[in-house]
């Protein structure tokens, strides 16, 4: 991520992966809105790293997109642990919001493709840990 | 025809029995086994238990033979996947798809949907316009709720009354089908009058209900 601008970033699941996103990207001087459905998953945001806005509420609930000001982001990513609100979220960011960069974390290899084909860049960690090991595997 | 529900409960249950009733083959997707043996006791349809985001189940379910697709989980991200899926993966071209969030509607048609209909919205709005007014004996919306067909009865103060069609301004968009005077039909031309107590079988658009409403009856919605 470029130092140069600051980005509104808004993150959807505050759980691993999206406190993690979270708490790097607002101590690198982005800001940052966490959406997640349950506020005790904000226990996992940094103080001392953390200083952007938590909501609580459902991210396929337009209402709660809009109370994180959706239209104004520069990023959108998807991190809660089911990766069809991530697909959803992320459709609706992209289409509806206009979001220039979504980005979304999925699971099921299977769904790449189909991720690719409705415009949205997944990552999907199964395919990165298994790529990661079995180049350890053949490193040995 | 071939059709593919996705969801459980009584809704699924019911559509399967209605669609059966049509001739229509049915294949049920699941993700709860007990309710997938209850669901191909009570039914002759194909039950596949699994998650129907997971393409290879929709595969199992021979997604590409179906002719229309229905998702009706109470989770609108599965309904959305399930139905983008069934159309990029398996070419599908009708899908349906239960919105629970009525702001989802209009972000369903926008990625894709066929039909996305919101519960929650069509009873607001079937209650909303049965209330207005109590001349209105009947109303249902076809083509997604873009279209209303109204029944109403023209009351005593209405403004319309002894006029012709030709001499009214009916609001646009707007059309006044049938008229049903002493349980005869007739279907209006120009010179047609209206009188009091005749029954208008009336076809509106959601945006100008309201103001063709008040302009034959004479109310405020």
């Amino acid at each position: 991520m470029a130092k140069a601008k600051n980005l509104y970033i808004i993150i959807i699941g505050c759980g691993r992966l999206g406190s993690f996103l979270a708490n790097k990207l607002s101590d690198e001087g982005n800001s940052v809105v966490v959406i997640d459905i349950n506020s005790r998953s904000f226990d996992a945001l940094a103080p001392d790293q953390f200083s952007g806005f938590k909501v609580e509420g459902d991210a396929t609930e337009l209402a709660t997109l809009k109370q994180a000001k959706l239209d104004k982001a520069d990023v959108f990513i998807g991190a809660t642990h089911d990766e069809n609100v991530n697909i959803m979220a992320a459709q609706i960011a992209k289409n509806t919001f206009d979001v220039p960069k979504v980005l979304v974390r999925i699971l099921d290899p299977s769904k790449e493709s189909f991720c690719l084909a409705t415009g949205i860049e997944c990552i999907c960690a199964t395919i990165i840990a298994a790529e990661k090991i079995m180049t350890l595997l053949k490193e040995k | 025809m071939n059709t593919l529900i996705i969801g459980g409960g009584k809704i699924v249950y019911f559509l399967a029995r209605a669609f059966f009733s049509k001739g229509y083959n049915v294949t049920i997707i699941n993700r709860k086994r007990e309710e997938c043996s209850w669901l191909a006791r009570r039914l002759k349809a194909t039950v596949v238990f699994g998650n129907a985001t997971d393409p290879q189940i929709l595969k199992e379910a021979q997604t590409s033979s179906m002719d229309a697709v229905l998702a009706v989980t109470p989770n609108d991200e599965d309904n959305l996947v399930i139905c983008q899926l069934v159309k990029l993966n398996f070419g599908i071209q009708r899908t349906l798809a239960l919105v629970n969030d009525p702001d989802n509607e209009k972000v369903f048609q926008q990625l894709g949907i066929t039909t996305a209909f919101s519960t929650t919205h069509i009873i607001s709005s079937i209650i909303e316009q049965r209330t207005a007014l109590e001349e209105i004996v009947g109303l249902f919306s076809v083509a997604e709720g873009k279209v209303n067909i109204t029944e109403v009865i023209l009351p005593n103060e209405s403004p319309v009354l002894n006029k012709s069609l030709m001499e009214i301004e009916l609001p646009e968009n707007s059309l006044i089908a049938c008229i049903l005077r002493d349980n005869t039909p007739i279907i209006p031309r120009g010179t047609t009058k209206l009188y009091v107590l005749d029954r208008l079988i009336l076809i509106t658009i959601p945006e100008n209900h309201g103001q063709v409403l008040k302009f034959l009856t004479g109310s405020t919605v």
